[in-house]
């Protein structure tokens, strides 16, 4: 129970060339993740933008690309919402690429939680908490308007 | 991934952080397997058997404290330690929030790739 880490594994029928596309393009990453980024990923610069779920329009999106080594590797550290804490420690994401049969595995691991400064934290938690009650909110009516 | 609000994930992986650390030490791993059996103990039965001294062992107890791992009760002139469920169980949802998050993330980026 004290792993801190996410790992994925996912197998897409797509050649590796083609996911290499979808992760690394900013547009195409935007997309499936929803972001709205403001320029290409650079390995060693910051990426920025703007989340683009209905309802989380505000929260910015702050990450700095780590690696990225063609068809294999594609890392960035991430600041959830800088706007709170810009000394706050990020998570690293990493995807990794590897040629199967069928097309590409893709396996993506999510680490470093434990890093994140307690006291500071914790604060954080309560400013922010009121929002997130607000946020809910809003999800709720757009649903509501879609159904 | 992003949307259910990255912001409260945000917010709860602030919370939550300060745990993961505290369990991040093999010494206080151990406290905390000694104590989830359930039975308050108390520092002198916590140091038993292990090379650390008293007041080593209280340190690490009052890491776990400070997250709300363990509680300490007191009887008498002794301090009692015993074992909190909820930070870990919080911790655990918390990263199967993350968790699901990635999950619909990447669905969305195989039918990307996929037509």
């Amino acid at each position: 129970m004290t792993e801190d880490r996410i790992e994925k594994r996912i197998e897409l029928q797509a050649p590796v060339s083609r996911v290499w596309r979808a992760l690394t393009d900013y547009r195409e990453f935007g997309e499936w993740f929803r972001v709205k980024l403001d320029g290409p990923f650079v390995p060693g610069q910051v990426s920025r933008g703007q989340i683009t779920y209905p309802g989380y329009e505000h929260v910015k999106w702050e990450a700095v690309v780590q690696k990225m080594e063609p068809e294999r590797l594609f890392s960035f550290t991430w600041k959830v919402d800088p706007k709170i804490d810009s000394k706050e420690t990020p998570t690293l994401v990493e995807f990794r690429l590897e040629k199967i049969a069928s097309g590409t595995l893709l396996l993506l691991t999510e680490s470093g939680f434990d890093k994140i400064p307690g006291d500071r934290g914790l604060e954080a938690f309560r400013r922010n908490d009121g929002g997130w009650t607000e946020q809910m909110k809003n999800i709720e009516s757009y649903v509501a308007q879609r159904s | 991934m992003s949307h259910k609000g990255r912001s409260s994930i945000a917010a709860k992986r602030r919370a939550h952080a300060p745990a993961f650390a505290a369990l991040g030490d093999e010494t206080r791993l151990v406290l905390v397997a000694k104590l989830c059996a359930g039975q308050p103990h108390s520092i002198s039965q916590l140091t038993k058997g292990s090379k650390l001294t008293r007041q080593a062992i209280t340190k690490h107890l009052r890491v776990l404290e400070s997250v709300g791992i363990v509680h300490s009760v007191r009887t008498g002139r002794e301090s009692r330690f015993e074992f909190d469920p909820e930070p870990m169980e919080e911790m655990k949802k918390y990263l199967d929030l993350v968790s699901e998050q990635w999950d619909q993330a990447l669905s969305r980026l195989k039918t990307l790739v996929e037509n």
